[in-house]
This record gives C-alpha cells, structure tokens and sequence, in this order.
C-alpha cells in the first residue's frame, strides 16, 4: 500500500456519532417535504404507493442487511433519504414492485455491498434508477398527467419526439407530466433553499451545474430557460449532486464536479439516444469524483514528490 | 469529412466504450488497474502501440495481402506483425528513450496479449476504414481504454480502505465497480445517431 | 501432474476465469445466451488441446527466446481453423461470436497454458490440462450465458423457462449484467471453498 493510502480518510459524511448522520437525513426529508406534497397533491394516491413502498422497502432491505451483517446499531435515517429520493425519481404509474427492486439495488448493490454508508462510490437512488430504466425500459417510461391519471409524456420527451414546447409557467409550477418529485421547481427550489440556510449544502455543485446547462442551450441554439427547469436537473442539482459521500471533498472539485455533470447532462439531452440525461451525467461524475479529489487535494506545504528511481 | 471523424472518435471513446461495453482487453484491465501509476503508464503504452499497429495492420491488410489475395492470413498476419512491431517499440524505446521507457516500457509485452489493439486492427477491416479513419479510431478505442481504466483505478484506491464484506474482497468487488461503471457509460447510447 | 488431475483442476479449483482471472473478454461478450457460450467454449477447447499438444510435442526443439511467437502461430493456426470451419458450417453462431473467435489468439487461456504448462510438461498431461482448461472455461460460460439468459430473457437454450408473469430483467443481457454476474459467481466460488486470489 502506497503512503497515501496508509493515511487515507475515508470520504464524508465524517460520523462522529450516529447523532450527526441523522440531524442531516432529517434535514433532507424536510427540504423534500414541499415537493412530495406537490407531488401527491399532481399524482394522487398513485404517487402515494410508490413513495410509500420506496420507504418501506428501502427500511426492510436495511435491516435485512443488518440482520445478516450481524449489526446492532441503530437506523440512521439514510435509507428513509435513499427510498424517498428513489421514490421521488419514479414515474407515479410505476408497477408495486419497481420500487421493491429498485431500493435492493439502491441498499445492498449500491451501498453496503460497498462498505456501507460512507464508502459506496455511486450515488444509491441513480444507480437503482438506472439499473431499473436499463431493465424494464417500457414500465419506467409511462408517465402520468397531472391530476386526471392519463398517461402523458414529459416536456424533455415532448420535445425531444414532438417538438412540442411546454410553458415556463407550467414547468416552473410543476403540472406535467413526469417523475413524482421532479416536476415542480418551485417546491424543489423551497426545499433547496432550506439546505442552504441550514448549511447542508454547498453551492457549488448545484449552481455550476445549472448554469453550464443553461449555458451551453444558449451556445448551442436551444432554450436555456427550459432546458434549466425542465427535467429532472433541479431535483438532481440540488438533492443528488449534493451527496456528501459520492462527489468530491474539494471546494475546487465541487465546482469541476457541477460543470462535468452539467457538459454530460447537455450532451445527453441534446444528442443522444435519451430525453433525459441527469441521473446518467451524476453517475458518470461520480465515477469520475475519486480522480477529482485526488487531483484537486492541496499538496502540504513544503511537499516534493518522491524520487522515482 | 472532420464530423465523421468526430463521430468515429466520440463513438470508440465513450459508446462502445472497448472495455466497459465491447468487454475487450479485460485481462489488463483488471490486473493493472490497482494503482493510478501503473494504470496511466498502461493507457500510455496502449494508445502508443495502439495507433503504430492499427496503421501497421492497415498497411499489411490493404498492400499485401488483398493484392495477394492471402486474406485468410489475416490472423497470423496482424498478431505477428503487432508482436514484432511491440518488441521493436519497447527495444526503441530502451535504447533512445529511458525515461519514456521507465514510464511505459515495462508494460508492452503484456500488450501483446492485448486484445484490444488486435481487435482495432480487426475492425478497420470489417468497417472498411481508410486509412486516417483507423488512425482516428485507434486514437478513440485507446482513449476510452486510457478513460476507464484510469477511473476504474481512482475507484479501486478508494475502495482499498473501505470495510467490503470479506467474500466481496478484491475481483469480485472489482467487477460489480466496474458493472455500475459501465451502467453509467451506458446513458451515452445512442449518442450523436451512433 | 497426471492427466485427470490436470483436467480436474482446470475445471474448479484453478478455473482460469473465476481463479485466475484469464481469458475474460470472450467470456463476458458471449454469454449473453447459453448456446453461445457452448459454441465459444468448444472453439476454445479445440485450440486449446491442438495447440498444447503441438507445442508440449516439440517444446525439447523450440530455443526459448523466439518461444512467443512459435506460440503464437502454432494458435493462430488452430485457430484459423476453427475460424473458418464455423464460417462454413455455423454461420449464424459464427455471426454472433464475431470477432471474438480470431481474438482466441491473444486469449490468455490459450497462450498461458502453452508457456505455463506444454512447454513444460509432457504431452498426455499436455493434452489433459487443455481439455481440463477448456471444459472450465466452456462449464463458466455456460453458467454465466444461463443465468443472463434465465434472468435477462426468461429463456434457456431458446426455450422459455420462466413463467410468462416473469418480467425479464433485461440489464442483465447488457454488460453490467455481465461484471454483475461473473463477480457474484466468484464470491460463490470463494464461498465454496475455492482458491481465492
């Protein structure tokens, strides 16, 4: 082992008591409260059942683990944040058992299989998503219209298959159709900002990442303002690029980590094969965060590489 | 003429990404990649050797052995040709180049074996490239080889001090890295038509 | 090493893909379905018994130095072989193993055996370890290609197993499926009692 991983620290959240990890999943269950409510209040009771069954599972497969591990501790709040974020991802017409599989993924495949919370080097409720999108493509895209129960598609799709362009009103208010937690910016936005003001989260992820998007529909001859609200990159900028554990320590690597996220997402939205391209550029990022950390951790004073003999 | 070059670059880097999607070069893949040192001198040595032998095995293929209808050569023709062309590189290299040899050198004959310069040089043949198309396309397949080996090594450092259940340890953890890996690499389908 | 202990130990206890970790790429590219993992096992088996054979024969000839690339063609001559008989006889099989039949000569079964073992030991044992590597190499991809078909398709050997309630998890046809299933099988493997490395 080189010296460096001799004295490696292991990434945030640093948990010094079981305490710390569970003030900040609280936090976050808060600042999801206003866009869960919008989106019970667009997609009714199905949105409830597939929330519901997310939490749930989510806390089963938790203990499950722990039960086989042979762990006492206490839950701590993670796996409630891992199923709601999963939840919030879904569409609302999702069949009973997606959410089922998708939390095993995101709790055993993603996290604990990895060394459990802390170590797991991708983000848990993306990894599911994906794999879930991968998998049974056709019922992960049926979306719902808000209220009624018929089926419709997202803006991104609409646009991207129809030209159709939604208003900025209705993207910014959140009737579209879409994933349960991603089509009102206005809730995410309110819960973004209770972040911020607790301290939960650093800007400079969520904003480069936003304004890269905006920046490069400008450049490239495509809306900025609807590429920046539509979609699912205000949930994704706010409360999944912002994972302590999978995305860079650095203040500096944040930043790059944004406009990465940010170059992948347009990239994907504007020239591949998907609508979307949020969950896919976050999970790309986060491969790339171990290279980000190490090229951007400031050398201690005086430090001279070793010499090569 | 310059998009479709792009096109032929961006699709061997990141779409059919050679190790995370096509599965070719795994061997090195997984062996070399439990340092960054070793693994950037890796990518080095291959995307050198890479882009010399897919324009050796064009030249042989497109000169020598159509216009002498030896085609069912093909294979002992590229695999010797890319040994002979490896062992001269590294002899190259000994001689007027320590430095460079240090960084790479060590690593060329494991790229004999490489799977994925013989399979460049299978692929200019059965996509019928010219011959700056091979060479972009060797620049690519080395250039996502170089991307995700180099990410899968950044992964592994930091796994190496994480508390992976005992049975997980090592290779198996190893590939489920790189199964979400290549999830991840999966969202660039279908980019650019590719 | 007598023949039967060199054929039992390339099938579990030195399997070179789930212990030795060689010969990976074919293995995760083929098995998406089981038949093909047949088909590309068997190709391989082919090389990997006529080629140890030929180079276990004269290995008292070869001068150490020029050994790799007498290795290799001896390989590349098998296979061509085998190229060209599935191009002939099996051409829908030979169209979905692609390009990983000409890859055989760089597999690091084939040539590994050849330096680690006909070039060293006598030719009945030869002949012994390339069956035993080979039947291993075809016994992984015919679990692997299985269960990604089972799980990925419902189907086995193109016939449909699974109730048609199953919804087939279709990651598991793609590659992640492939890295996903080849590290369960090892930590299975590790499990049982085999050599971990």
């Amino acid at each position: 082992m080189s010296i460096e991983q001799k004295f490696y620290v292991s990434a945030p959240p640093h948990i010094k008591t079981e305490q710390d990890a569970r003030y900040l999943m609280y936090q976050v269950i808060i600042a999801l409260i206003p866009a869960t409510a919008a989106g019970l209040i667009f997609f009714g009771w199905h949105a409830a059942g597939v929330l519901l069954i997310s939490i749930i599972s989510s806390i089963f497969w938790e203990k499950i683990v722990m039960y086989i591990k042979k762990e006492k501790r206490e839950l701590d709040g993670s796996e409630i944040v891992t199923g709601l974020l999963l939840g919030l991802n879904l569409s609302p017409l999702v069949p009973w058992w997606i959410p089922l599989v998708g939390t095993f993924i995101a709790i055993v495949l993603a996290k604990e299989l990895f060394g459990g919370i802390g170590f797991n080097i991708f983000n848990p409720a993306l990894i599911a998503r994906a794999f879930l999108l991968a998998s049974w493509p056709m019922d992960m895209t049926t979306w719902m219209a808000p209220f009624n129960g018929l089926s419709q598609a997202t803006p991104l799709t609409l646009l991207k298959l129809k030209g159709i362009l939604t208003p900025y009103l209705t993207l910014f208010l959140g009737n579209r159709g879409g994933c349960i937690g991603e089509t009102s910016v206005l809730a995410l936005l309110i819960g973004a900002g209770y972040l911020f003001y607790k301290g939960v989260i650093d800007w400079r992820t969520p904003i480069p990442y936003i304004l890269t998007v905006g920046f490069l529909s400008l450049v490239l001859g495509k809306d900025p303002i609807f590429n920046m609200i539509a979609g699912g990159l205000i949930l994704g900028a706010f409360f999944m690029a912002t994972d302590y554990t999978t995305t860079p320590i650095t203040k500096p690597g944040r930043i790059i980590f944004g406009v990465g996220c940010g170059i992948v997402t347009s990239l994907i939205r504007f020239y591949g094969g998907y609508p979307e391209g949020v969950s896919y550029s976050i999970l790309f990022m986060n491969a790339l965060t171990p290279l980000i950390d190490k090229w951007t951790i400031p050398k201690p004073f005086g430090y001279k590489k070793g010499v090569r003999v | 003429m310059m998009s479709h070059l792009v096109l032929i670059f961006i699709g061997a880097l990141l779409v059919n990404n050679i190790l995370l999607i096509r599965f070719i070069a795994l061997c090195s893949f997984f062996g070399v990649s439990n340092s960054m040192s070793t693994s950037i001198g890796m990518g080095m040595a291959v995307m050198f050797v890479m882009v010399l032998a897919s324009s050796a095995s064009w030249l042989l293929w497109n000169f020598v052995l159509v216009p002498l209808h030896l085609e069912y050569l093909q294979i002992s023709g590229f695999i010797l040709t890319i040994a002979a062309l490896t062992q001269f590189v590294e002899l190259f290299l000994k001689k007027n180049s320590p430095t460079l040899y240090r960084a790479m050198g060590i690593y060329l004959p494991l790229i004999t074996t490489n799977c994925a310069i013989l399979a460049v040089a299978f692929t200019n043949v059965i996509n019928n490239f010219n011959f700056i198309e091979a060479i972009v396309y060797a620049i690519g397949v080395s250039g996502g080889y170089t991307l995700a080996i180099v990410m899968f090594a950044g992964i592994r450092e930091r796994i190496a001090g994480a508390p992976v259940p005992k049975l997980l340890e090592g290779y198996p953890i190893a590939f489920i890295t790189a199964s979400l890996m290549s999830l991840a690499f999966l969202g660039f389908k279908g980019l650019f038509g590719l | 090493m007598s023949f039967f202990k060199a054929l039992v130990n390339g099938l579990w206890k030195e399997n070179p893909i789930l212990v030795l970790m060689i010969g990976l790429c074919p293995t995760l590219a083929v098995s998406t379905a089981a038949i093909n993992g047949v088909y590309m096992g068997l190709a391989a088996t082919f090389v990997l018994v006529g080629s140890n054979f030929i180079i276990s024969l004269i290995r008292k000839w070869v001068p150490d130095q020029i050994r790799i690339p007498i290795f290799i063609t001896i390989i590349a001559t098998f296979v061509t072989i085998v190229d060209m008989v599935m191009h002939a006889y099996a051409p829908d099989m030979y169209k979905i193993l692609g390009i990983f039949i000409p890859l055989m000569v760089v597999n690091c079964i084939i040539l590994g055996r050849a330096e680690a073992f006909a070039y060293q030991k006598g030719v009945i044992e030869s002949i012994g370890d390339g069956m035993g590597m080979g039947l291993g190499f075809t016994l992984i991809l015919l679990i692997l290609g299985g269960i990604r078909e089972l799980l990925g398709n419902g189907t086995l050997f193109g016939i449909q197993v699974m109730p048609l309630a199953y919804k087939p998890v279709l990651l598991m046809i793609l590659p992640p499926g492939a890295f996903l299933t080849i590290g369960f099988l090892q930590a299975l493997q590790r499990y049982k009692g085999g050599n971990s490395r």
